[in-house]
């Protein structure tokens, strides 16, 4: 089936081309592994629209037998349904353009290309694993899998150390995440008996009475269980405190941060809320949590890509501010409103990194965007789509974004709730300081004087075909996505689209109030957006001087913002030294001294003892003569005493 | 008479002795002693490897109970038999220890120069002792080759060990011996009690449930130095550290199991009573253990310590799923001990790799062995994985099924016994990433060559064991559902039993 083909093609491509790299040589490895995305970029679209044609029934593949323990069982099986083959489509699709991309980009790397190529196909199948999984633990494995493909690009660059600390960092800060998440599915087969999608959600309802003891407070399992799997999805997508690791993830090639933040890793965490839909629909209190969460997170890295220098950290913010947009529609109860976003996103964000990379490629691999200006006319090419992925980042008409973000600021109003009405506020804002960094970013990037230095300014040229093709095709989906699509995902029929895949409560009218709310509502993501460009126009672009006096006036909050809210000092200094030195003090301690103390303190009170007792051995018969008479005197008296 | 049609078991075990013989009466001069005996030790183990295979072939995973069975009158008067055969439980530790004799003894082929020929007698001896020791059915014969297997061990740290070998190896004695003495009091009460020492007998007797409490205790003592537990596991990073290679990989591959099994075959099934009692215990010294050494581990600057402590921290994460006396709990802590075995001897043969080219352990001596050793770094990455217990590799299933165990226990039993999930990623890839990454520095690292062929084949069987463990873990599982089925089952039964009727037995 051709599903399972843009699945599996791409762990084909990765281990031809990460096994037998050294044999077929660089080109030969790039050969495989793109010849397995384009496979599985042909495959998945035509599964999807196969599927939403209706020339197909939803259903499961079966691959074989998984875990298997008494009651527990899984299997291997990929779930064909709207949701998963609308995620299949996108992934294998974004990311095939990122793989062609990355033959230009990375065509100046000194070392072999197979590893960095065998390590991006992977990075796609353990996506596509994730989002077709059947079951918890399949879902577990892809979410796992991108994790260790993104810890192995991220240190790509291994001699770096930088390179190898981001990785590790975002490796560890998922798996703490990660781990509430598997208590969360144990919890889930402690309660339902299994963890398979088809068993779990049927049984919701019935369970939606039961509780869970936990703190000595009696809660609703189900609310437990949500709120466990949401611990999970904050640290795949990067939300307020487990954020910590996305910006520093810039240290891998571009082209991995294109893939991380459109198509694959840091969307995971939305999926996982619309895939568990039928569950979070009955745990309220968890999705209020998810929308307070991420609504901060959606106005915290706006903030803070406000007073980023380098290119690709402003997007990472803008990224992570995303993300949270994304989650306050899915704690509303929209979660069909946060997958259009995710979808559209991907094209917008891939684009919009890969122009970054091809700026940074023209600059010859300047990231700071204080050292660049004046390059418009040089790379028009690469300006122009540039703008493209702004326009449809910060929700202009009728770029992709405005159709995905104003539904889900619309929602979030929509939900007439006093947590929705903070989402709604916060991503308001949001929008207006996200059209501000991102015109900040093309103005510093490409307008005013040049400020490289004149070396690299004659070194500046629009990137090859390999690298702008790829470009304009996520452009043309930057440009038409949203407005194709909405109909079809938000329209009055999203039943029909949707089919089982996205379930909502009984009571959940979000989508159809979103109709009628008030026209102001529906006009401030607008408004705001042209405002922060406006602004953004004033401060670098007219009167340039503005932001330095602005930073130098509340150096405070400046600096607040440059070091993003100082969350990466404060985890340093409460939680990586004293756990460091609390191991070196165990070590040294407590196995040291104290554990190996007492038997090493044995063994020298025995070889003490023993020289003492050497000494009592004199030779002397007088002596122990003596000693025995003492001996049967001792042992006549104890006799006569205890045991007449 | 067994399923096999001829004593496989007997065969098994003392095939390897009967090799040591062989390789005993090698005459010659210095080298062709050594060439002789490296082949004879390596083609005893590898046969008796292919024999084994017989079980995984022939073994009906359908039956809860013992097969292959054998015994021979040995000491009647005493109820004592010569008895071996394999049920769910202990099939594979007998595979596993078939399995990484010749991997060993590959892996000592260059490395070992210094009495060759006594140093292959040591380890197709413990090999016997392995193997009898996972076969018995009689307590008595498991209790010779319990302690069997310390002297083969004891010689090979003390002999061909490091610089402070002699108080590893009279360290890792002690310790061991200690807790045994307690073990074979427990043996004579259980004999006084049920006027035999056959197995599958104990397993049916219910012993009085203030006795249970001390039995436990005495069998705690000996098998708890040997998982090890803490506070008892001091002895193991000395242990390994002095240990050479070959010794560290069966160590950790099959002699850390021995404590585990022990409670699986004794403590659990035997004292229903006691276990439930006690589990409380076992838990917190478990998870202390988990976070304890794990944090200890982050702290290491020796590659084998640093192993050897997380491998202290996997078997706490045993021994909190065998007390869960549920099936997932008890199939994840099988998982974990096959796992641990696999991916654990895996490493310390990947230490054993760049000692064998540089001669030290000192973390801070390497850096940058991507650029020179890029199968290497592939191998490492892999077996890194599999510790820190990615999905879809071995070290997955285990601990993700005695969490799914430990939830029905207790939910912070579960979240806490399971942190060794972060902090385990933390110190692995720390390690990782100051032996593999980075830049390459001093000049003996530049000139280091890759895998060797002969590495390669050490290898290969467990790169192809951690993969299938990890994406078909039910064709290992299917080994022992029913067994612990049945064990769990037994288990409860046992505690629904009214006190009062808890009598002595025949």
């Amino acid at each position: 089936m051709i599903y399972a083909l843009a699945v599996f093609a791409p762990l084909a491509g990765a281990l031809v081309s990460g096994l037998l790299g050294k044999a077929i040589g660089d080109r030969g490895a790039m050969g495989a592994s793109i010849l397995g995305m384009v496979i599985a970029a042909i495959c998945g679209p035509v599964a999807f629209f196969q599927l939403t044609a209706g020339a197909v029934e939803p259903g499961v593949l079966d691959l074989g037998p998984g875990i298997e323990s008494g009651r527990f069982h899984v299997d291997w099986a990929l779930r064909y349904d709207t949701l998963a083959a609308a995620m299949v489509a996108m992934v294998s699709f974004v990311s095939m353009l990122i793989h062609v991309y990355s033959i230009g980009y990375m065509g100046h790397d000194a070392r072999p290309r197979y590893r960095f190529f065998a390590y991006l196909s992977l990075f796609s199948f353990a996506m596509l694993m994730l989002v077709t999984a059947d079951n918890l633990a399949q879902l577990f494995f892809g979410w796992e899998g991108v994790g260790l493909c993104s810890y192995l690009l991220i240190g790509y660059w291994y001699d770096r150390p930088s390179a190898c600390a981001a990785a590790i960092k975002a490796f560890v800060v998922n798996r703490i995440a990660d781990l509430p998440f598997a208590v969360g599915i144990a919890l889930i087969f402690f309660k339902f008996g299994s963890i398979e999608f088809a068993t779990i959600f049927p049984a919701v309802a019935q369970h939606a009475a039961d509780t869970y003891v936990l703190f000595g407070t009696t809660f609703s399992s189900i609310e437990v269980i949500g709120f466990l799997l949401f611990i999970g999805a904050m640290g795949k997508s990067a939300q307020l405190g487990f954020h910590v690791w996305l910006p520093d993830a810039m240290e891998g090639p571009t082209p991995v941060s294109a893939l991380i933040h459109a198509a694959t890793m840091v969307t995971a965490g939305v999926f996982l809320m619309a895939r568990m839909s039928p569950l979070m629909e009955f745990a309220p209190y968890t999705l209020g949590f998810v929308t307070f969460i991420g609504a901060s997170t959606a106005l915290f890295a706006a903030t803070v890509g406000c007073a980023q220098n380098d290119i690709k950290r402003v997007i990472a913010y803008s990224t992570c501010s995303q993300l949270g947009y994304m989650f306050v529609a899915a704690g509303v109860g929209a979660y069909q409103a946060s997958i259009f976003h995710l979808l559209t996103h991907a094209f917008f964000k891939a684009l919009l990194f890969l122009t970054a990379g091809s700026v940074i490629h023209a600059m010859s691999d300047e990231q700071d965007m204080r050292k660049m200006g004046g390059i418009w006319r040089m790379i028009p090419l690469t300006y122009v789509l540039m703008w493209i992925g702004n326009l449809a980042l910060g929700g202009i008409p009728p770029f992709s974004g405005y159709f995905s973000k104003d539904a889900i600021i619309e929602a979030a109003w929509a939900s007439h709730s006093g947590i929705g009405h903070y989402g709604f506020w916060c991503t308001v804002i949001a929008a207006f300081l996200t059209a501000f960094y991102s015109w900040r970013l093309i103005i510093m990037t490409f307008h005013g004087t040049p400020r490289a230095d004149h070396h690299t300014m004659e070194h500046v040229h629009e990137s090859p075909l390999v690298m702008t093709v790829p470009l304009m095709l996520l452009a043309v989906g930057a440009v038409f996505a949203g407005w194709w699509f909405h109909g079809q995902l938000l329209g009055a029929d999203w039943q029909a689209f949707w089919g089982a895949a996205i379930q909502i409560a009984p009571g959940n009218h979000v989508l159809a109030d979103m109709e009628e709310i008030p026209g102001w509502v529906t006009a401030a993501p607008l408004v705001v957006g042209i405002a922060g460009i406006a602004l953004a126009y004033v401060f670098y672009m007219f009167v340039p001087a503005l932001p330095g006096q602005l930073a130098a006036a509340l150096p405070w909050a400046y600096n607040f913002l440059l070091n993003k809210w100082y969350f990466d000092e404060l985890y340093g200094a409460v939680i990586v030294r004293p756990l460091m030195a609390l191991g070196h003090g165990l070590w040294q301690v407590g196995d040291a001294t104290i554990i190996d103390g007492i038997p090493n303190g044995l063994a020298s009170l025995t070889e003490g003892g023993s020289a003492q007792v050497v000494k009592v051995q004199t030779g002397s018969i007088a002596v122990y003569a003596f000693s025995m008479l003492i001996g049967l005197v001792v042992l006549v008296s104890i006799f006569l005493l205890f045991l007449r | 008479m067994n399923a096999a049609g001829f004593p496989l078991l007997s065969l098994l075990t003392w095939l390897p002795l009967f090799g040591g013989l062989i390789i005993m009466f090698v005459r010659g001069d210095e080298a062709t002693v050594a060439s002789n005996a490296r082949w004879t030790a390596l083609w005893t183990s590898l046969i008796v490897f292919v024999l084994s295979l017989v079980l995984w072939v022939r073994f009906d995973p359908a039956d809860p109970g013992f097969q292959f069975v054998e015994s021979a009158s040995w000491l009647p008067q005493w109820g004592i038999t010569y008895k071996l055969g394999v049920d769910g439980i202990s099939v594979l530790f007998v595979l596993l220890s078939t399995a990484l004799t010749p991997i060993c003894i590959l892996a000592s082929w260059e490395a070992i120069t210094t009495r060759v020929r006594e140093y292959m007698l040591a380890f197709l001896i413990l090999e016997t002792m392995m193997v009898g020791m996972f076969a018995a059915m009689d307590f008595v014969v498991f209790y010779m080759f319990f302690e069997g297997v310390l002297i083969p061990m004891y010689l090979i740290i003390g002999i061909w060990g490091g610089p402070r070998r002699v108080y590893a190896a009279i360290k890792f004695f002690l310790y061991t011996l200690a807790g045994s003495v307690l073990m074979l009091l427990a043996l004579l009460a259980m004999w006084s009690v049920a006027g035999t020492t056959d197995i599958p007998t104990l397993l049916h007797t219910q012993f009085p449930a203030s006795m249970q409490t001390w039995l436990f205790l005495a069998f705690l003592a000996s098998f708890a130095v040997k998982v090890p537990m803490w506070p008892v596991h001091t002895w193991l990073p000395d242990a390994h550290v002095e240990a050479p290679t070959a010794g560290s990989v069966i160590l950790a591959g099959v002699l850390l199991k021995m404590g585990a099994y022990g409670f699986l075959r004794f403590s659990l099934p035997m004292l229903p009573l006691a276990s439930a009692h006690l589990a409380p215990l076992m838990f917190a010294l478990s998870v202390v253990a988990v976070v304890y050494t794990s944090l200890v581990a982050l702290a290491q600057t020796d590659m084998k310590k640093l192993i050897a402590y997380s491998s202290v921290a996997h078997m706490g994460v045993v021994t909190i799923g065998i007390f869960t006396v549920n099936v997932q709990g008890i199939s994840g802590a099988m998982f974990q001990m096959l796992s641990h075995g696999v991916v654990s001897g895996a490493l310390f043969l990947c230490v054993g790799v760049v000692y064998d080219r540089i001669h030290t352990r000192e973390i801070a001596r390497y850096g940058g062995l991507a650029d020179r050793m890029p199968a290497y770094a592939l191998l490492f990455m892999l077996f890194t994985m599999a510790s820190i217990g990615l999905p879809g590799t071995s070290g997955f299933v285990g601990e993700f099924l005695v969490l799914v165990g430990a939830f029905q226990v207790n939910f912070w039993l579960a979240l806490l016994g399971s942190l060794g999930m972060i902090l385990g990623a933390g110190y692995m890839l720390y390690l990782y990433r100051r032996i593999i990454f980075g830049r390459i520095t001093r000049d003996d690292l530049r000139a280091i060559l890759d895998l060797s062929p002969r590495e390669i084949a050490v290898f290969a069987p467990l790169v192809i064991l951690t993969l299938w463990m990890g994406i078909y873990p039910s064709s290992f599982s299917g080994f022992w559902d029913a067994t612990v089925t049945a064990m769990v089952e037994h288990h409860q039964a046992a505690l629904r039993a009214p006190l009062h009727l808890a009598t002595v037995a025949p």
